[in-house]
């Protein structure tokens, strides 16, 4: 066999391991979830629905994707107002300490979740306040922040200025600029970074740990409550609807608003 | 070419109206700086009403710092800027009434061509009938009826900068604003271009500045051109003038192709010298050459349809060989090397229907002087 056409099939086979390796879990918990087992194994034996079931049932989960829902809605909104406020003043204004204030910005990305939660239970205690929603947002707030101000940075960058000049001389006042052409063109970006933002805080467990109480704990931590306790297949179950939701999720979002442009693949002149 | 030496601020050459209280764009003493670079430096300009005034200089000169004075996307340091007499130094872009277009020309991609030419009348709250009714006449002026529901993306090049002109045109700007305008179309759609856009703007009367670095555009386009460097007007005239009697060196190396030939002061008359080279004698202006003393050298600039293919060698000018021919179609570009008179090549342009006299290259020429009015500069 000559070596070019041996590398060509290595190459194909390293690229396959790869795809393989990415998606692998994801069939594996798949398969674990319709295992008519009571307990966790691969590959199944025997084929049922029942851990569906269960797990629509189960009140826990119920309340934990409500309670989840709830700070997700309020965290990546509240991210995004506030993250699109700072990608404007770090596009548009020289200031001091501007790198400053960006590195502060973007440091959740570096502080472990563990620490951020830590620290939110250690304030809230300290300032005697209930660990009620408003914590576990506000937590969630600063963990979903980096995203959200790089993806409306990133579309703040690729959007031309001479728009927004072309527009004031047509007699836009600056307010009418913003609605009429800059908080279009944004969109894309804007929507992106609330997507990034909820599927992350839908998703966060470490932090959410410290911050939430029984009655407040997000469907990761009921999961982590659960598993402690049994390990029946209803846990792949959950895991099969969310990334099923998840998909949904995306696939709605790319017929409305075209992925490539929500994930800024297609970059603006 | 040697190095520019740097000239005064010329504020009497920027004034060739007749004050500014008759201009429709009058800048007195402006002065814009971005950090420690002065990108303009007190600079007077008056725009009569109803001219193409072309900004033509290099990148960086401050040609488009002026335009977004202008149209208030800037405000200067210092100085006052007036629009039909009224002073709009502070007033914000969008209470200016200027139609600007850019080089991109900016369309709005969320927006049909309808959307775009409109948006200036949807934002002066017109009418819904009166808005329908400005859109279609300012697209039959730019020949895009029936396109009104395209978006800009579906349009070509061409297109989109007619949809760009409609929209600046539409609002009826006291002003319009063009910011090299042309430079990203090809070729031949810029040559139809230029022409169309020069007809639009002759039939509006509109005032119009219009920024470029390219000479031949501005030559073509303008009714007068100030030539800009280093943040100041080198001169401002009419496009015949500037390339005839250019006020310094810069400006006679700018605009269009110049031959640097070493001459020599032979006699002074007055305001008018008489320059030797080789056999050639040619008259100058003295104005460029104060100073120069009869015998020094000087740098003789001539364009190169000034220069022939001599006959004989009695009124040679200089001697060459014949480096390239090019044909250029309605023309031919000789290029000539004679170390006498310039370490450069030598170019001449000669009528091609004059082609059969041509020798090919390598060939010995005798250079002769087809004009005898030049201009000159002290040499540096």
């Amino acid at each position: 066999m000559p070596l070019p056409k041996l590398l060509r099939l290595l190459g194909g086979a390293t690229v396959t391991a790869i795809l393989g390796f990415i998606l692998l879990p994801a069939l594996v918990v798949t398969l674990a979830a319709f295992n008519s087992r009571a307990i966790l194994s691969f590959p199944p034996e025997s084929w049922s629905w029942r851990w569906f079931v269960k797990a629509i049932a189960y009140d826990d989960f119920q309340a934990g994707v409500r309670n989840g829902l709830i700070v997700t809605a309020w965290a990546s909104s509240i991210a995004l107002v506030v993250g699109a406020a700072f990608a404007f003043a770090l596009d548009r204004y020289e200031f001091r300490l501007k790198r400053t204030l960006e590195t502060i910005l973007l440091s959740p990305l570096v502080v472990p979740h563990f620490t951020i939660g830590l620290g939110f239970l250690i304030l809230a205690a300290q300032l005697g306040f209930a660990r009620g929603y408003s914590v576990i947002v506000a937590c969630h707030v600063v963990l979903v922040l980096p995203f959200v101000l790089r993806s409306v940075y990133i579309s703040l960058r690729n959007l031309d200025p001479r728009l927004e000049l072309a527009a004031a001389s047509l007699g836009a006042s600056p307010g009418r600029v913003l609605i009429t052409v800059t908080l279009p063109l944004l969109l894309p970006g804007l929507v992106s970074g609330w997507l990034f933002a909820a599927i992350l805080s839908f998703n966060e467990f470490t932090a959410s740990l410290f911050v939430t109480v029984q009655r407040t704990q997000t469907l990761p931590v009921a999961l982590y409550n659960y598993v402690r306790e049994y390990a029946d297949p209803s846990m792949a179950a959950i895991s099969v609807m969310y990334i099923v939701a998840t998909a949904t999720v995306l696939t709605l979002a790319n017929a409305f608003l075209g992925l490539a442009k929500v994930l800024n693949v297609e970059h603006a002149r | 070419m040697p190095a520019e030496p740097r000239f005064s601020a010329p504020a009497r050459v920027a004034d060739g109206t007749n004050g500014s209280a008759h201009a429709a764009v009058a800048l007195t003493g402006v002065t814009k700086q971005f950090g420690k670079i002065t990108a303009l430096d007190a600079v007077s300009l008056f725009v009569r009403h109803g001219e193409l005034m072309t900004l033509l200089g290099p990148s960086g000169c401050g040609k488009t710092t002026l335009l977004h004075l202008v149209a208030g996307f800037l405000i200067p340091e210092s100085g006052e800027i007036a629009i039909d007499g009224q002073r709009i130094t502070d007033v914000p872009a969008y209470r200016r009434e200027i139609g600007i277009m850019f080089q991109n020309y900016a369309l709005f991609p969320h927006m049909s061509v309808a959307g775009n030419v409109g948006y200036g009348l949807r934002m002066r709250r017109i009418a819904r009938p009166e808005i329908d009714r400005r859109i279609a006449d300012a697209l039959a002026l730019v020949k895009l009826a029936g396109l009104e529901e395209r978006r800009p993306r579906q349009l070509s090049g061409g297109q989109q900068q007619r949809v760009a002109l409609a929209r600046a045109l539409v609002i009826r700007p006291k002003v319009l604003l063009l910011d090299e305008p042309f430079s990203a179309l090809d070729r031949n759609l810029r040559a139809s271009m230029q022409v169309e856009l020069k007809e639009i703007q002759r039939k509006l009367g509109v005032t119009t500045i219009f920024v470029t670095h390219d000479q031949s555009e501005a030559l073509s386009l303008s009714d007068r051109i100030a030539v800009i460097a280093d943040g100041r007007i080198r001169q401002l005239n009419t496009p015949h003038e500037v390339y005839r009697h250019p006020s310094d060196r810069f400006v006679a190396s700018f605009i269009g192709d110049a031959n640097v030939l070493r001459a020599h002061l032979e006699r002074i008359e007055g305001a008018v010298a008489s320059v030797a080279l080789g056999a050639a004698r040619v008259t100058v202006p003295m104005r460029t050459l104060e100073g120069s003393a009869v015998g020094s050298a000087v740098d003789l600039f001539v364009r190169p349809e000034d220069l022939r293919v001599a006959e004989t060698d009695a009124a040679a000018a200089a001697h060459g060989t014949i480096a390239a021919q090019i044909y250029q179609g309605g023309h031919i570009d000789l290029y000539v090397d004679a170390p006498e008179v310039s370490s450069g090549r030598v170019l001449l342009r000669v009528p091609s229907h004059e082609a059969a006299s041509l020798r090919p290259a390598g060939t010995r020429i005798a250079i002769a002087l087809a004009a005898d009015v030049a201009i000159a500069f002290r040499s540096a």
